[in-house]
């Protein structure tokens, strides 16, 4: 006889994410991580604490810091039919590794007419809000979803921690997965009964039918604030999750915004050439008789991201700037 | 450097290894009057006076091992086995080239010859092969990766960092630099603080040697020795074939910045005179043995082109196959 489910302990987005290592690990000896204190300091974000004791020093692969070679490696390793996770510790760095990652992870299937293909997990954490200053503050998954070759995805709940990398993992092209720093101590419960999720699909984290926010990362739960506030004010905003930003769910935005006619995109990355910009001109280009208003967003300020607090928040997304846009969004004036 | 090798060296031998030098040499004077007739289009980087370097390097080496290459590779990709059909037909942009007319001369691929394609961006294959040798050693112990690079690529900081991880986990990686002197323009005395690259290679504590890269005998010895003790798990090794370029950089290279006295200096030491006269010296070859191989290359040639001439192009509705392996 099964033993009666356990009280389901809260979990943290780390351990979630942990375990999905753990588990992608079990399940297949040609996975391993790699990547800079991975193993003994039990990775940057601790996400990796305690499996090398568990899976040794060769599936957990201590690099030195040398991002270029490590993630090529991981291409290689690819290549060579392996399934590796390669982990940078932040977004940030992974500009060391550009050429290895648009030069060749992004091309090689393409240029070599079919013949290759790397299956190559790439997690990164992303984001600003912990007062890092402009060198370890970028939100650059906008900048990478531009890349023909990659995928790009973001969990940003629990059960995406949870779930996504085996996703990943079963994808035969390179997937690039941010992890948003602030998410990490996030606690929570997962869905009982869910075993895996997918990576092509939007999710709408809650509904509502007078408009939408268009979201993903840190900034949904910024969302789900903001439209909380909203419904005091009797406006029920749907917020949607895009979960995977290359590619986009176009569907599921169009859908949304058909229903209610109203757009507000919140984006941490900066407005200019950005992601918001084109999920705003694919509702442009696919939905525009539908729209009540003008697509608006809300990004993060076109400066380097600033050290000291107060300054830090002004340049961040922030519910009270969603609420803002959204009101205006709102107001008899917007619509056209 | 190492002594040339005098050895057991045979008929069969020397005539194999001549009559695979002078197919690349008549591939890619072939090449260049194709792109004067502009049949050839995009970046062509020749590999005249360098093919002792394939060749010895790629004879030595066994069809297990992983290549990977540069965007200078027509003679890597030959002698590995790739037809030199295809490999026109890639050069023409053909749907029927072994990259399917997606990568042209610098991107020539073949996955069931191992080879792991010319890069285009200088030091860019090095990662790469450190983590085909980390598979190898993994799942397949006694398999290596070599990996050929030129003396440009020395002053990246992804050579670094590759000969570095490669040493500190003994991958089985073979380094072969092709050292012809200069990086387009940039002779090597303009660019490296330290001109020996094996100097360099053992402050990373890899075994390396200079090798007579116009010695097709004396590379395919070299990298034999090499190849065999990294097969026993002794680590990379790094091997800097001393050779020279007879033509331009690109085919957009007035060459500016070295002596016409120079060039032809180097072509009296070529890789295929050097070799003729060897064998020729021995008794092991006569004039119409040599007559016979130049026109068996040339044949070769002549019919390659015929066959990239009437490939079809790939349809453009086939344009975006092959971005995601996950959805062609
Ligand atoms: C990262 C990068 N920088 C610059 C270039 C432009 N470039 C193409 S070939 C070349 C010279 C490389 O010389 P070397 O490595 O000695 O190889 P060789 O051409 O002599 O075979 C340069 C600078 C490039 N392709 N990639
Ligand atoms: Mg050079």
């Amino acid at each position: 006889m099964p033993a009666p489910p356990e009280p389901a302990a809260p979990l943290a987005y780390r351990e979630a994410v942990r375990e999905a290592v753990r588990e992608a690990l079990k399940a297949d000896p040609r996975v391993f991580l790699m990547g800079e204190d991975v193993g003994r300091y039990g990775g940057s974000y601790a996400v990796s604490k305690g499996l090398l004791e568990e899976f040794g020093p060769q599936r957990i692969r201590d690099t030195p810091l040398c991002e270029s070679a490590f993630v090529g490696a991981g291409i290689g390793a690819a290549l060579g039919g392996l399934r590796p996770i390669v982990e940078i510790m932040t977004v940030n760095f992974s500009l060391l590794a550009l050429d290895q990652i648009v030069n060749n992870a992004a091309t090689l299937s393409h240029m070599s007419g079919g013949q290759l293909s790397v299956p190559l997990v790439i997690r990164l954490a992303t984001g600003a809000g912990r007062q890092l200053a402009a060198q370890h503050s970028h939100s650059l998954e906008g900048w990478y979803a531009h890349i023909p070759g990659l995928r790009i995805a973001v969990p940003s709940t629990l059960d995406d921690a949870r779930f996504m990398l085996a996703a990943a993992l079963a994808s035969p092209d390179p997937v690039l997965l941010f992890e948003h720093l602030y998410l990490y101590n996030m606690e929570g419960e997962l869905t009982a009964g869910l075993e895996r999720v997918d990576l092509d699909h939007a999710a709408i984290r809650r509904p509502g039918g007078d408009l939408t926010l268009i979201t993903y990362g840190w900034s949904l739960y910024k969302c789900l604030a903001a439209a909380e506030t909203l419904s005091r004010e009797g406006i029920e905003a749907e917020v949607l999750d895009l979960r995977t930003l290359r590619p986009l769910d176009d569907a599921a935005i169009l859908a949304s915004v058909r229903r209610t006619h109203r757009a507000l995109i919140v984006d941490e990355g900066w407005r200019s050439g950005s992601l918001s910009a084109e999920v705003s001109a694919r509702i442009m280009e696919q939905a525009f008789y539908d729209l009540d208003a003008p697509v608006a967003r809300v990004c993060t300020m076109e400066v380097p991201v600033p050290y000291a607090k107060h300054l830090e928040e002004a340049a961040l997304p922030s519910p009270e700037r969603i609420l803002a846009a959204a009101r205006t969004l709102l107001s008899p004036g917007a619509s056209g | 450097m190492n002594a040339p090798a005098e050895r057991i060296l045979t008929r069969e031998h020397g005539l194999e290894l001549l009559g695979q030098m002078l197919r690349i040499r008549c591939f890619e004077d072939r090449c260049y009057r194709l792109y004067g007739e502009g049949k050839i289009r995009g970046f062509l980087h020749l590999y005249n006076g360098e093919e002792a370097v394939a060749v010895g390097a790629l004879k030595a080496l066994r069809p297990c091992d992983a290549i990977v290459s540069t965007y200078r590779e027509h003679g890597h990709a030959l002698v590995r086995g790739i037809s030199m059909e295809k490999v026109m037909a890639e050069l023409f942009g053909k749907h029927t080239g072994c990259s399917r007319g997606r990568g042209g001369s610098m991107h020539l691929f073949d996955a069931s010859k191992r080879f792991y394609g010319g890069n285009a961006i200088v030091a860019g294959g090095l990662p790469i092969a450190v983590g085909l040798a980390l598979a190898q050693k993994l799942a397949r112990p006694g398999e290596l990766t070599a990996c050929f690079f030129g003396d440009g690529a020395v002053a990246e900081g992804e050579f670094h960092e590759s000969l570095n991880l490669a040493s500190l986990w003994r991958l089985p990686v073979l380094f072969l630099c092709e050292n012809n002197l200069y990086a387009m323009g940039t002779a090597l005395e303009r660019a490296q603080a330290q001109t020996d690259i094996t100097v360099q290679a053992r402050a990373y504590r890899i075994e390396a040697a200079a090798v007579d890269g116009m010695d097709v005998l004396a590379v395919e010895e070299a990298v034999g020795a090499a190849a065999e003790r990294i097969r026993k798990d002794a680590g990379p090794a790094l091997l800097e074939m001393r050779t020279y370029r007879f033509r331009a950089h690109s085919m957009f290279d007035p060459q500016l910045y070295r002596d016409k006295a120079e060039i032809e200096a180097w072509r009296k030491k070529g890789p295929i005179i050097t070799l003729t006269t060897r064998l020729k010296t021995l008794g092991l070859m006569s004039e119409e043995d040599y007559q016979r191989l130049e026109r068996e290359a040339q044949a070769q040639v002549e019919a390659a082109v015929r066959f990239a001439e009437s490939s079809p192009w790939e349809p453009v509705s086939e344009l975006e196959r092959f971005v995601y392996a996950g959805a062609s």
